[in-house]
C-alpha cells in the first residue's frame, strides 16, 4: 500500500483554462428529452466546454502556465515541468519538452509527461513533492489537462456527453516550514478495459485494425479508436476503493473527515461523487462540484474545481484539503494537504 | 430489510414512477426508456440505502425487482461476493 508522509512543499498558484465553446446536455441530438433530463439529473452535467479542432490539451495548459509564470515572474526558477495528460500532442516527443521551449523555461529544466488520467493531478502533486522536498530544486510547474472530446464518438451516449476539455497549471515550491502532506494511492489494472481507447498504439496499430463504427449497445456507437467506458465497472471501482483511500490518508494525518475544510473529488459524475461523499458522511458544502458547468475533464477536474469553486477561500484562508483523483487504469490517489495564500485564475481559451 | 421498503425507495427514486407502479414481479429492464443510466441509479440507490454494492454481473443475473431484493438481502447478510 502506497502511503506517505510528505514534507516541505507549498502550492503557490493554480490556474485553469477552459475552451469558450459550450455544449449543453439538452442540445445533444441523440438524447430524447427524457434521456437528456435523466442524464443531467444523474451525472449533474448541464453543460461542458469543448476545445476547437486545432486546440490541444497542451495549448490549454500552455495558456494557464504562461499566464501564471507572467503573474509570478518566475520563469527562470522552474527546475521541473511535469505534464499529466492522456491526450499528448504526439506519440513522441513528450509534450512537456515542447512546452518547456514554448514557455521559455531554461534548458536546465527537467520536463516529462505522465500518462495518467483522472488520478493524474494528485500523482503529479506527489511527484512535485518528491523532487522538491530534498531541497535541490526551487520550483516545479505541474500541468494537468486533457482533450477527451477528441476521443469520444458523437453517437456514443455513454461517453460523448460526459467529457469536457480543460487545462491547468500549478506552481509548487520548496517550503522548509510547510505543513506535512499525507498521501495514499493504489492501482488495480484488472480494470484496464473499463476505460480504454484500444486502437492506435502498439497493441493495435492503426494500420492493423478495422476502423468501422459498431453499435455495441442501443445508442452506443463507436469504433476501436474511440474511448469506451463501462460506467458500472467504474462506479463499482470507485465505491470500493475511493472511500478507503481517503480514510487511509486521514488516518495517516490522524484527522477525521469532518475536520477537513473541503474534500475535492475528481469530477467523474455527480452520482459517483455524491455516493462517495455520503460514505464519508460529509455535507454537500464540504464537497465542491464543478461538473455541472464543465463535465468530466479528466486530469484537469480537480484544479478546475479548485479554481472555479474555491478561489476566494484558497486566497484568503488556511485550508485543510483532501484531493482525490480516481479513474482510468484503474488508478487512484488521495492527498491531504494544507494550503494558504494560493493564487488562482480561471481563464477562457479564445 | 423488507421488500415494501425496497420498492418504495425505487418508486421515489424515479420521477416517472408512482406508488403502486412497481411490484416484486416487475421486470426492471421493462421500465420505460431503460438504459445503462437506470442500472447505475439502481446500484447507487442500493449502495446508499443498504451499503451493498452490486456489480455488473450480479445485476445481469437479476430479472425482477424481487431478484434484486434477494441478491441485496443475501449480500447484506454476508452471502454472495463481498461488496
Amino acid at each position: 500500500m502506497a502511503e506517505l508522509r510528505l514534507k516541505h512543499t507549498a502550492v503557490k498558484a493554480i490556474y485553469s483554462v477552459i475552451p469558450k465553446m459550450v455544449y449543453k446536455t439538452h442540445d445533444y441530438p441523440y438524447f430524447s428529452e427524457d434521456e437528456a433530463k435523466m442524464f443531467a439529473n444523474t451525472t449533474g452535467i448541464i453543460e461542458r466546454r469543448v476545445a476547437a479542432t486545432n486546440v490541444t490539451a497542451s495549448d490549454m495548459c500552455f495558456k494557464a502556465a504562461q499566464t501564471l509564470l507572467e503573474d509570478m515572474n518566475c520563469h527562470h526558477e522552474i527546475d521541473l515541468l511535469v505534464f499529466v495528460t492522456q491526450s499528448p500532442d504526439y506519440f513522441l516527443p513528450a509534450s512537456a519538452a515542447i512546452l518547456q521551449d514554448k514557455l521559455g523555461l531554461p534548458t536546465t529544466c527537467m520536463a516529462f509527461d505522465v500518462n495518467l488520467g483522472c488520478s493524474g493531478y494528485v500523482h503529479g502533486l506527489l511527484l512535485a513533492n518528491r523532487y522538491l522536498q530534498q531541497g535541490g530544486l526551487r520550483k516545479v510547474l505541474l500541468l494537468a489537462g486533457d482533450k477527451s472530446t477528441i476521443s469520444t464518438h458523437e453517437k456514443d451516449k455513454t461517453a460523448f456527453p460526459l467529457f469536457g476539455d480543460a487545462g491547468s497549471a500549478t506552481l509548487l515550491e520548496y517550503d522548509a516550514k510547510g505543513k506535512d502532506w499525507f498521501f495514499d494511492a493504489g492501482t488495480d489494472g484488472s480494470g484496464a478495459n473499463a476505460i480504454i481507447i484500444e486502437a492506435g498504439h502498439s497493441r493495435m496499430p492503426y494500420q492493423t485494425f478495422d476502423d468501422q463504427d459498431i453499435e455495441v449497445a442501443p445508442g452506443v456507437v463507436r469504433s476501436k479508436k474511440h474511448l469506451a467506458i463501462d460506467g458500472m465497472a467504474v462506479f463499482n471501482f470507485a465505491l470500493k476503493n475511493v472511500p478507503k483511500s481517503i480514510n487511509n490518508a486521514l488516518d495517516l494525518a490522524k484527522l477525521k473527515a469532518e475536520q477537513l475544510d473541503y474534500l475535492v473529488l475528481h469530477q467523474a459524475n455527480q452520482l459517483i461523487t455524491d455516493s462517495i461523499r455520503k460514505k464519508m458522511n460529509l455535507p454537500k458544502e464540504k464537497c465542491p462540484s464543478s461538473i455541472g458547468n464543465f463535465g468530466n475533464t479528466s486530469s484537469a477536474s480537480i484544479p478546475l474545481t479548485l479554481c472555479s469553486e474555491l478561489s476566494e477561500a484558497l486566497k484568503k484562508e488556511r485550508l485543510y484539503l483532501l484531493l482525490c483523483g480516481f479513474g482510468v487504469g484503474f488508478s487512484w490517489a488521495s492527498l491531504l494537504l494544507s494550503t494558504q495564500n494560493v493564487a488562482t485564475k480561471l481563464l477562457e481559451y479564445d | 430489510m423488507e421488500i415494501d421498503d425496497f420498492i418504495t425507495a425505487i418508486e421515489e427514486e424515479f420521477d416517472n414512477l408512482n406508488p403502486g407502479d412497481v411490484t416484486p414481479n416487475s421486470v426492471f429492464r421493462d421500465m420505460e426508456g431503460w438504459s445503462s443510466m437506470h442500472a447505475l441509479i439502481f446500484v447507487a440507490l442500493i449502495d446508499s440505502k443498504y451499503d451493498v454494492l452490486l456489480n455488473g454481473e450480479e445485476l445481469k443475473s437479476c430479472v425482477t425487482i424481487n431478484d434484486l431484493f434477494e441478491i441485496t438481502r443475501l449480500k447484506l447478510n454476508g452471502g454472495g461476493a463481498k461488496a
